[in-house]
């Protein structure tokens, strides 16, 4: 074959669908994208799908992690799961979380985009500052949070005094009722930066023209802001609340660090619910449950996302 | 029928479905800066970079300076936490560990993404699309669903545990999708000229890729490089189960030596600010490449 032969089977993309292409090139072009696509897949069937997999058969069998993996008990172990007051406050948990970044970082994380819209001196570094606590990882950053909020100690408790907030004896981090909060708020200050930049640079998408239309009608800055720009913003808005809901479905650095899961169950998520049955307490099958449940879970609000608000961006496309 | 494919940020369009594409957007925009703008800005870059600077501050203080005074500044300044972190021969082990394990992730999550995006952007056959939603299926698995079968697999199975293979392959497993759903546009929109120039000129489909896709997605390759390596270089919970003692990553380090050595809070305030600094560089360095990355405009 001569090369310009292969370069029409290699490049269909040029000469789509030759329908007289003889069968030899085909075979070739099937084992040049074999070859391509291979390292990637086998990649994701061995760490990914495989093990996702086998959490699944786990889950159906009660395995403490050494013999053979034979004791089958169906779906017991989703019934453990599923009626464990531990794994139903960490799916409220999970949910909580969910639900306060919507609520509260959405409409921070607008705001700050607005405001570093404007042409303000210095704008660019303030954009590369609130991005910095997204750069750091979750449990350099929880370290750093666990010494600033130490019960009595901690420069968090030294401030909220000086303004005459008597500080929980426990410490924010230490008293149940106030734990998750605590831990959203440092997740809040992680996480806020991306939620920011996205939607500025959405912003930066918004056409000049209409801005000065708006201004022309006599639309003040807010209304611009308020009827302008944020609704050609929603795309990036609901990438973004996507992106977040997956994030907070896993949560488990943070809290980590932050708490363990603690006090009293208090900050317990799916992920550290599950860790902790698997490596902490060697309940392989249960740990294999909860994984189940936290990807049914993420999958259905992904789904439910998608048909429920994503739609609206690809029928605007067409 | 809508499919997770046209979710953002999977789509191949920017998601800001009215960004012009293909011109660089200044920031443009009316409305200057009252009092009250820049008072706010204040406010939030205090809130910010405030307890990054204590952490940086703190390790310049002695624990007893600390103590006496949460919120003050370091008088005198102590030097030595961060003379003990980087005299500390652990500290050294950390870093190098790291760095050696976000290598081998960039590297073969780079190769492998590229390689498979590929034929995904430039080949037409008709397994294309459902190829390609396998990947933006892969983004929906979190690690923490497959932690627990995973650390079997690689420890038992594969005999990984505690190297650095066995923590950077999973990896960059996980990091395929993102580097595969951010190259694929990229690769989309090579033009189709020079591909056909280098077959008449007898140029290998592999040799057309290696000398002319691969230069040409550069820009690419740096955005989802850098979001592998810092990826890897922030993971912990994999680390956290794979890997013991002088094995260890930076991130279950820090965690390590703050439990450890918990009352010495200056010295734990110094270990971690140095553990921060890699991959802030790193990332601050390449801001305005990721979020164009994440934003999916990906041109230019």
């Amino acid at each position: 074959m001569t090369s310009t032969g292969a370069a029409v089977a290699a490049t269909p993309a040029a000469a789509p669908a030759d329908p007289d292409d003889p069968g030899s090139s085909r075979w070739r072009q099937r084992l040049e994208i074999a070859l391509f696509v291979t390292p990637a897949l086998a990649l994701m069937a061995t760490f990914v799908v495989w093990p996702v997999f086998s959490a699944v058969r786990m889950s159906f069998y009660r395995w403490k992690g050494f013999g053979p993996m034979d004791d089958f008990v169906g779906l017991r172990n989703y019934e453990r799961v599923l009626t464990d007051d531990v794994f139903k406050d960490a799916v409220l948990h999970n949910l909580t979380i969910v639900g306060l970044s919507v609520a509260v970082q959405l409409p921070l994380g607008l705001l700050l985009a607005v405001l570093l819209n404007r042409r303000i001196r210095g704008r660019g570094l303030l954009r590369t500052i609130v991005f910095v606590p997204y750069v750091l990882a979750e449990v350099i950053a929880g370290v750093v949070w666990f010494q600033l909020l130490q019960p009595r100690s901690g420069l968090v408790e030294e401030i909220l005094t000086t303004v005459s907030i008597t500080p929980p004896d426990q410490g924010f981090l230490g008293t149940p009722g106030l734990a998750l909060w605590t831990v959203f708020v440092v997740l809040t200050w992680k996480y806020l930066g991306l939620a920011v930049l996205l939607f500025l640079a959405g912003l930066q998408g918004v056409p000049d023209e209409l801005y000065e239309a708006a201004q022309l009608d006599g639309a003040g800055w807010w209304q611009v802001q308020v009827r302008v720009a944020l609704p050609l913003l929603g795309p990036t808005i609901r990438t973004w609340a996507f992106l977040s809901m997956i994030g907070s479905l896993q949560l488990f650095d943070m809290v980590w660090i932050l708490t363990g899961g603690g006090p009293a169950n208090a900050t317990t998520t799916m992920a550290t619910y599950l860790v902790s049955q698997g490596t902490q307490r060697g309940n392989y099958g249960i740990a294999g449950a909860a994984s189940v449940v936290l990807f049914v879970v993420a999958f259905a609000m992904a789904l439910l996302y998608q048909v429920l608000v994503l739609r609206r961006d690809t029928a605007e496309q067409r | 029928m809508t499919t997770l494919q046209e979710m953002p940020p999977v789509t191949d369009r920017p998601p800001t479905g009215t960004t012009p594409r293909g011109s660089r957007r200044r920031g443009r925009s009316f409305g200057g800066g009252g009092p009250l703008v820049y008072l706010l800005a204040l406010a939030v870059v205090a809130l910010t970079v405030g307890p990054v600077l204590y952490g940086a501050l703190g390790g310049f203080r002695s624990n007893e300076q600390l103590i006496r005074d949460p919120a003050g500044l370091p008088d005198p300044w102590v030097t030595e936490n961060y003379e003990g972190v980087v005299t500390n021969p652990d500290f050294w082990g950390y870093a190098l560990n790291s760095t050696v394990i976000a290598l081998i992730t960039t590297v073969v999550a780079v190769l492998a993404g590229v390689m498979a995006a590929y034929p995904l952007a430039r080949y037409q056959f008709k397994l294309r699309e459902p190829l390609f939603m396998v990947f933006v299926l892969g983004l929906l698995f979190p690690v923490a669903v497959a932690i627990i079968p995973l650390f079997i697999l690689i420890t038992r199975d594969l005999q990984l545990g505690n190297t650095w293979w066995g923590v950077a392959l999973p990896q960059a497993a996980f990091a395929l999708p993102t580097t595969v759903v951010i190259l694929r546009p990229f690769l989309m929109a090579l033009p189709r000229e020079l591909e056909e120039a280098a077959f008449i000129d007898g140029a290998t489909p592999i040799g057309v890729f290696r000398h002319i896709a691969l230069p040409l997605t550069a820009p690419g390759l740096v955005t989802v490089g850098v979001l592998a390596f810092v990826g890897s270089w922030n993971a912990y919970l994999l680390p956290l189960l794979l890997l013991q003692d002088d094995m260890r990553t930076l991130p279950l380090g820090v965690a390590d030596y703050s439990t450890q050595y918990s009352a010495d809070t200056a010295g734990v305030l110094a270990f971690t600010t140095i553990a921060m600094i890699p991959a802030l560089v790193l990332f601050l360095a390449m801001q305005g490449r990721i979020v164009s990355g994440l934003q999916g405009a990906v041109k230019g």
